[in-house]
C-alpha cells in the first residue's frame, strides 16, 4: 500500500508519535495529581481539613498547585523533547 | 441602567469590531477565498494560536456558565473545571505534528476535508455534515443565550433586547471578517480574558474579607461547599472523573479545536502554543471558576446561575472597569460564535455545496453565498435562543459530548492507525451518536459517569471491529 510506504520513509512521523505518546503520559501524571490530592485529602471530614494560604489543602494541591506543575513540566518538556520539523513537502524539496 | 459600564462595555466590543474590519480588509488581496475565509492561510503564529484556542474553548459555557455552577457547588466544581487545564497541551500534542503535515498534504481547510482525503467516503462526509450541523446548533444556541444573559445584567435592558444587539453585533463582524478577522481578535480577547478574570479574582477576594474569610463563609453556609463533592455531596469522584475524557482530552475532536490545529504556520509557532496554551487555559479556567465559588457570600442569593458573573463583577468593580472586564467573557462568547458559524457555514458551503452541488462554482459566487449563509445560521439560532434554559451548561455540554463521540476515533485512528478504514469509521460515527442519544434520553449517568465516557468505548469497540473485519474488502 502507498499509504503504508510513505509512513516507513516520513521520519517527521515518528517524532510526531513520540509526541503524542508523551502527551498522553502527561495527561495520566495530571489525572493522578489531581485525583490523589482531591480525594486523599478532601475526603476527610471537614473538621479535619487543613489550609494553605486560606484554601482547603485538597484545594490547593490539586488546583492551584496543579495548574503551575502542569504548566512547567509541559514548557520543560516542549522545550527539551520537541523536535523542529518542516510540515511541507515542496519546502522539505527545496532546501 | 448602568450608564459607565455600559459605554465601556460597548467600547471595548467596538475596538473588537474595528480591528475584525481592518484585517478583513487585508484579506481581499490574496486569491483563494476559501482558503483565507476559512483557514485564515495557514499563517497563525504561536501566541495567536494559543490565545485562540483558549478563547474558542474557554467559551460561554465556562465565562458564564461555569461561574454559576460553582456558585451553587462550591470547590467541587471548580475541582471538576480544572481537568480543562489538559485541553491546553493535550489537543495539540495528540493531533499534533502529523495531522499538521498530513492536512497541508491533503490540502484540508477542514476536519471533513480531512475526514474526505483519508477514508475517500461520501457517506462519512455526510455523516460528519450532519453531526457538525446539529450539534453545533445547541453550542451556538448556548453562546447566544450567554452573550444576552451578560447584555442583561449589565445594561438592565431586557433579555430580548440584549440578545438582539448582541447578535447583530457578532454577525456584522463575522460575516465580513472570516476566519482570520476571527483569530486575530481572539488575539486580544484571550489577553483581555486572562488579566481580566485576575483582576475580578482579586476584587472578589478583598470584598470578601481575604481568602480564609471566604472559605469560613462558605463553610457556615454549608459545610459542604469546601469539599470536593458538592453542595449536596452528589459530585462523587467517578462523576468528576468522567469530566477529564468530556472536557478534556475529549476536546481533542471538537471540529472547532481541530481546525486550529491545522492553521498554524510551522513547528515554532505550534511549540510556543503548547506552551503558553496550558499556562492561559489553566489560569484562566481556575480564577474563573473560583470567582464563581467565592462570590456566594459576597453576593448571596442569585437565583440564575448564567447571572453570577455579570452581577458580581458589578458588585466588586466600579461600573467603568466592570464593563471593560465583562468585555473579556462577552469577546470570548463573541468569538466562540464566530468559529462555531464560520464552521457550520464552511460545512455547508465548502463540504456540500462545492463538493456535491456545483463544483465549478466561481470564487466570487462561492464568496457570496458564504456570507449569505453565515449571516442566515446566525439569524436561526437567534430563534432558538429566544426561550433560554437557565444554565446554559448543560446545554453546551449536550453538543460538546455529541460531536466528540463522533468524530473522536475517526479522527484518531485516523491519524495513528493505518489499518482503520471507513467501514470503521462509519460504525464508529454511528455508534458514537446514536449510543450517546440513547444514553442522554434514557440513562443519563451511565454507572455513575457522563454519557460521553461509556459512549466513547462503544465507539471505539465498533471502529476496531469493523476495521478488522472488513480488511479484506479493502
Amino acid at each position: 500500500m502507498n499509504k503504508n510506504k510513505c509512513q516507513h520513509k516520513d521520519y517527521r512521523f515518528k517524532v510526531a508519535n513520540r509526541e503524542a505518546l508523551i502527551g498522553i503520559g502527561l495527561v495520566l501524571f495530571n489525572f493522578i495529581w489531581w485525583f490523589a490530592f482531591a480525594y486523599g485529602l478532601g475526603s476527610k471530614d471537614v473538621s479535619e481539613y487543613t489550609y494553605i494560604i486560606g484554601l482547603p489543602a485538597w484545594f490547593f494541591y490539586s488546583c492551584v498547585l496543579g495548574v503551575i506543575v502542569m504548566s512547567v513540566l509541559v514548557f520543560a518538556i516542549v522545550k527539551s523533547f520537541f523536535v523542529h520539523v518542516n510540515f511541507n513537502h515542496e519546502e522539505l524539496e527545496d532546501k | 441602567m448602568n450608564w459607565a459600564a455600559t459605554m465601556t462595555l460597548f467600547g471595548s466590543l467596538g475596538l473588537i469590531f474595528l480591528i475584525g474590519f481592518i484585517a478583513s480588509r487585508r484579506e481581499r488581496t490574496s486569491h483563494s477565498f476559501v482558503f483565507d475565509y476559512y483557514l485564515g492561510g495557514r499563517s497563525l503564529g504561536g501566541f495567536v494560536l494559543a490565545m485562540t484556542m483558549t478563547a474558542t474553548y474557554g467559551s460561554a459555557s465556562s465565562f458564564i456558565g461555569g461561574p454559576g455552577v460553582a456558585y451553587h457547588e462550591g470547590l467541587g466544581w471548580v475541582l471538576l473545571s480544572v481537568t480543562q487545564v489538559a485541553t491546553g497541551y493535550f489537543t495539540l500534542m495528540i493531533l499534533g505534528k502529523k495531522f499538521a503535515i498530513l492536512t497541508q498534504k491533503y490540502q484540508a481547510v477542514t476536519i471533513i476535508d480531512f475526514l474526505k482525503a483519508r477514508y475517500h467516503s461520501t457517506l462519512i462526509v455526510l455523516l460528519a455534515s450532519f453531526s457538525i450541523v446539529a450539534f453545533l446548533f445547541s453550542a451556538m444556541a448556548a453562546q447566544w443565550i450567554g452573550g444576552g444573559r451578560l447584555i442583561e445584567s449589565l445594561t438592565g435592558l431586557n433579555y430580548h433586547s440584549a440578545l438582539f444587539i448582541f447578535v447583530l453585533t457578532v454577525l456584522g463582524y463575522v460575516t465580513f471578517g472570516g476566519f482570520r478577522a476571527v483569530t486575530l481578535t481572539d488575539g486580544i480577547q484571550g489577553s483581555i480574558m486572562f488579566i481580566g478574570t485576575l483582576v475580578l479574582l482579586i476584587a472578589v477576594i478583598i470584598a470578601g474579607g481575604g481568602i480564609s474569610n471566604i472559605i469560613t463563609d462558605l463553610q457556615e453556609a454549608n459545610p459542604n461547599l469546601i469539599t470536593p463533592f458538592g453542595e449536596n455531596g452528589t459530585l462523587t469522584p467517578t462523576y468528576v472523573s468522567s469530566f477529564w475524557v468530556l472536557v478534556g482530552v475529549g476536546v481533542v475532536a471538537l471540529p472547532q479545536i481541530a481546525v486550529r490545529a491545522m492553521s498554524y504556520k510551522n513547528a515554532k509557532s505550534f511549540h510556543r502554543a503548547l506552551m503558553i496554551g496550558t499556562i492561559v487555559v489553566g489560569v484562566i479556567m481556575l480564577n474563573m471558576h473560583l470567582i464563581g465559588a467565592f462570590a456566594r457570600p459576597v453576593l448571596p442569593g442569585i437565583e440564575i446561575g448564567d447571572k453570577v458573573m455579570p452581577l458580581i463583577a458589578l458588585e466588586v468593580l466600579p461600573p467603568w472597569l466592570a464593563g471593560i472586564i465583562l468585555a473579556a467573557p462577552l469577546a470570548a462568547i463573541m468569538s466562540t460564535v464566530d468559529s462555531l458559524l464560520l464552521l457550520v457555514s464552511s460545512t455547508i458551503v465548502k463540504d456540500i455545496y462545492i463538493n456535491y452541488i456545483n463544483p465549478k462554482a466561481s470564487n466570487k459566487k462561492v464568496k457570496r453565498i458564504s456570507v449569505g449563509v453565515t449571516a442566515l445560521l446566525g439569524i436561526i439560532v437567534f430563534l432558538i435562543a429566544v426561550n433560554p434554559p437557565d444554565f446554559i451548561i448543560w446545554l453546551n455540554l449536550f453538543a460538546i459530548g455529541g460531536l466528540e463521540a463522533v468524530f473522536i476515533w475517526p479522527i484518531i485512528m485516523g491519524l495513528y492507525w493505518h489499518k482503520g478504514n471507513k467501514y470503521g469509521a462509519i460504525a464508529s460515527m454511528l455508534v458514537g451518536i446514536t449510543s450517546y442519544m440513547l444514553f442522554q434520553s434514557f440513562y443519563p449517568e451511565p454507572f455513575g459517569m457522563h454519557a460521553v465516557v461509556p459512549s466513547i468505548l462503544l465507539a471505539l469497540v465498533a471502529y476496531v471491529s469493523f476495521s478488522f473485519i472488513t480488511q479484506n474488502r479493502v
